[in-house]
């Protein structure tokens, strides 16, 4: 049984269909990527995965138990965390409280010892604590963004576009902590991105996203090696 | 404007601009015509059997005039010639005391064959006020021979940096504050000073009420004195009607207010901002309305009158001859009877209770729900993809905030006596919010220095009779420029990682203890 599993979710927007069906698993352990343009649903996939906007048809199925119309502050305390697009840390409060927003829903008893991971993870995050948030770096604001999501103890992280606006040297070190995340710390990761080449080197498994339906599916070297996908997603740059 | 750096060396070749400055100073007179021409320039008169329209043009003249010249001397100073500025502002200043420039227009008219026009004295103010604005303005360029280059930028970093070291200080002003807030009645033992202190203090308890909503959760209510009525009304009824005594009716009229707010609170759920905003200022009309004509139950515009004083916590009553088996507080305490001793009563009883506020507003705001609000006003969707039940915690804003517009509203009734919805017009909403505005959404201190200029300044311009409320606009105009985002808008962390002595340490604080039963509320179905 797979940790997350998608089957045939359709997501409207008013009239617009923004997901058209799509069907996809994520096993326990793995990091899964979802690439795809601008505007074919990659986000809005992540954002019915946590209940808004909620799924029209199909189900989804979190660790064995059906999610699709649980309240979206159940299912975080189910164990899946969210980093948003465009990271959303709260500007006017400091590292440390948003890092405690984002232990709200965790049990208390763990605060110093996920602090601790977090602040390893991200020395950073530890020179800043007392800074406020908006007063960090674009880099720096994603890695809070990460670090607050960790902070629920989750078994699965979704990331939504953790590169984007990043410097290319910050996007590697990014990419390198996710991996980081899921190899020592075990907890699986369902990454979004448009950076195809690097999301799809640290991916075991990737997804294709065109227009709302998953077109293709492989692990990262595959993809990486698929002609259509160079062409689309991998022109002209290696990021 | 934008203010353009030069350096000083470049200042002393430099000509003076007269093309920039004359367009300017022209745009300038032009929008003081626009607004003098109605404001001034038309006035109404009382005249047998009705009223009449009589004008002042000459006024409008010399406005502009004003105008004009006082652009050129902004521009001036902006342009580097601070001294030539400093020089002309204190002879427009002296020349101003010296003749009043309505004189010298009535001069030129009379020599034109016109008619001497009535004299006012607000433009001799307004020429004096100026010339000394724009003296000591260039005279301090000069001081600090720096020219321009304090930019807007640069002066709003100094004074936010100001603002935050007064924040800083909270810790003793605080305290310090409310010492004196305590020994005001000894200190100014006169019923008109107590009674403007108790008004302040009822509205420093307000906005400290709405604070809760508009400062930490951040949405914009603007139906606050629904709640206040709610309150008032509630005390009202109950003390006329059954006869409850006022200690009773307090915490009644609390939470009467408070339900009122999640029953409010659950249609406007979805709304966020202008929309959350438009709906609330509706609600609070709809309160007003409905008292307004609902005559059976709250007697319509004619209000609720005799509504009884509050006793000295039920011992005794504060009359000079009492009714059978009652105690006179002054015959309990050996004093000779005043009628100051119930206004000063009264005086520490808001006084406590707006302490009651914002005791308990700083610290709701260290446990998770306080942080909540906080977050919620930050960022909504990062909010919920955080786990956190967006429903519950704004519905406990909605319902601290109105609870304790509730306990105000009972003070008020029992204060004034007498309730009738005249009291509860958007207006006051609006006072109410602007004092939240203005100390700094979200900041404590800001707001009591904020209800003190509201509600005190209007009391203490009112020597300038029919020009108190320009000088009132004028006064929030200044803040508006120089603090935009509020007096003390510098927002204190709830969390210190040394905190001082004594205090718990902080994942204590915010993290471990406290954290359990108030998540398990926020997140509760």
């Amino acid at each position: 049984m797979a940790l997350l599993s998608i089957s045939g979710v359709h997501t409207f927007y008013g009239a617009i269909e923004a997901l058209k069906g799509v069907d996809m698993e994520v096993e326990e352990g793995e990091i899964v990527t979802l690439i795809g343009a601008n505007g074919a649903g990659k986000s809005t996939l992540l954002m019915t995965i946590c209940g808004n906007p909620r799924a029209a048809r199909g189900s989804i199925q979190f660790d064995g138990r059906d999610i699709t119309t649980t309240a979206t502050n159940q299912i975080i305390r189910r164990g899946i965390a969210q980093a948003p697009e465009g990271r959303r840390i709260f500007p006017r409060m400091t590292v440390l409280e948003n890092l405690q927003m984002g232990a709200l829903s965790a049990d208390p008893a763990y605060f110093e010892e996920d602090l601790n991971r977090v602040y390893e993870l991200f020395p950073r995050l530890k020179e800043r604590q007392i800074q406020r948030g908006g007063t960090l770096s674009g880099g720096e604001q994603q890695m809070l963004a990460i670090g607050r999501a960790l902070m629920s103890r989750p078994r699965l992280l979704l990331l939504d576009e953790p590169s984007l606006g990043l410097a290319p040297m910050i996007v590697k070190q990014i990419f390198h902590v996710v991996a980081e995340i899921n190899e020592k710390q075990g907890v699986t990761v369902f990454l979004v991105e448009q950076n195809a080449f690097h999301a799809l080197r640290l991916a075991h498994r990737a997804y294709v996203m065109v227009t709302g339906e998953i077109t293709l599916t492989g692990t990262g070297q595959e993809l990486l090696a698929n002609e259509e996908v160079q062409a689309a997603y991998l022109e002209g740059g290696h990021g | 404007m934008t203010a353009t750096t030069y350096d000083s060396a470049d200042t002393k070749a430099r000509a003076f601009p007269w093309r920039t400055a004359l367009i300017e100073a022209g745009i300038t007179a032009f929008i003081a015509f626009m607004l003098a021409i109605t404001m001034v320039g038309i006035h109404l008169e009382t005249v047998q059997g009705g009223l009449a329209i009589a004008t002042r043009f000459a006024d409008v003249v010399v406005a502009i005039i004003l105008a004009f010249v006082g652009r050129i001397g902004i521009v001036a100073m902006r342009e580097g010639f601070p001294m030539v500025v400093l020089i002309g502002g204190v002879a427009a200043a002296a020349l101003g005391l010296l003749v009043p420039p309505i004189d010298i227009v009535a001069a030129v008219l009379q020599a034109l064959g016109g008619e001497a026009p009535p004299a006012t004295p607000v433009l001799q103010i307004m020429q004096v006020a100026g010339g000394v604005i724009l003296a000591l303005r260039a005279a301090w360029l000069v001081w600090r021979q720096r020219g321009s280059r304090e930019s807007q930028d640069e002066r709003s970093r100094s004074l936010g940096d100001l603002s935050a070291r007064i924040q800083g200080w909270t810790g003793y002003i605080g305290p310090v504050a409310a010492a004196f807030a305590v020994a005001l009645p000894f200190l100014f033992y006169d019923r008109a000073t107590i009674d403007l202190a108790t008004l302040v203090l009822t509205y420093i308890m307000l906005a400290w009420g709405l604070n809760i909503i508009v400062g930490l959760a951040g949405l914009l209510d603007l139906g606050y004195v629904a709640f206040y009525a709610v309150g008032a009304y509630s005390y009202a009824l109950l003390a006329t009607e059954f006869g409850w005594s006022f200690w009773i009716c307090l915490p009644l009229a609390g939470l009467l207010a408070a339900t009122a707010g999640l029953i409010l609170g659950f249609p406007v759920l979805r709304l966020r901002g202008d929309y959350f905003a438009i709906v609330t200022l509706g609600f609070g009309e709809i309160i007003r309305v409905v008292l307004l004509n609902w005559y059976e139950f709250t007697g319509g515009p004619d209000g609720i009158s005799s509504i009884p004083r509050p006793s000295f916590f039920g011992f005794a009553e504060f009359t000079r001859s009492p009714d059978e088996g009652v105690t006179a507080f002054h015959d309990m305490f050996g004093l000779e009877f005043s009628g100051i001793h119930r206004v000063i009563f009264l005086y520490y009883l808001i006084l406590v209770l707006a302490l009651f506020v914002n005791f308990v507003s700083v610290r709701v705001r260290r446990l998770p729900i306080g942080r909540a609000w906080e977050a919620l006003r930050e960022d909504d969707v990062a909010c919920q993809s955080l786990g956190i039940n967006r429903r519950n915690i704004k519905l406990a804003a909605f319902m601290f905030s109105a609870g304790f517009g509730g306990v105000a509203g009972s003070f008020f009734a029992t204060r004034q006596g007498f309730i009738s919805p005249e009291s509860f017009q958007f207006i006051e909403s609006a006072i109410i919010l602007a004092i939240v505005v203005l100390g700094g959404m979200g900041s404590q201190a800001g707001i009591v220095l904020a209800a003190v200029l509201m509600i005190g300044m209007p009391e203490v311009f009112r020597e300038l009779e029919q020009y108190r409320m320009l000088a009132f606009g004028a006064l929030m105009v200044i803040i508006m420029v120089w603090r935009p985002r509020g007096l003390l808008a510098h927002r204190d962390p709830s969390v210190r990682l040394h905190p001082p002595e004594g205090r718990r340490r902080l994942w204590s604080i915010g993290g471990r203890k406290a954290a359990e039963p108030a998540v398990s509320d926020g997140a509760a179905q």
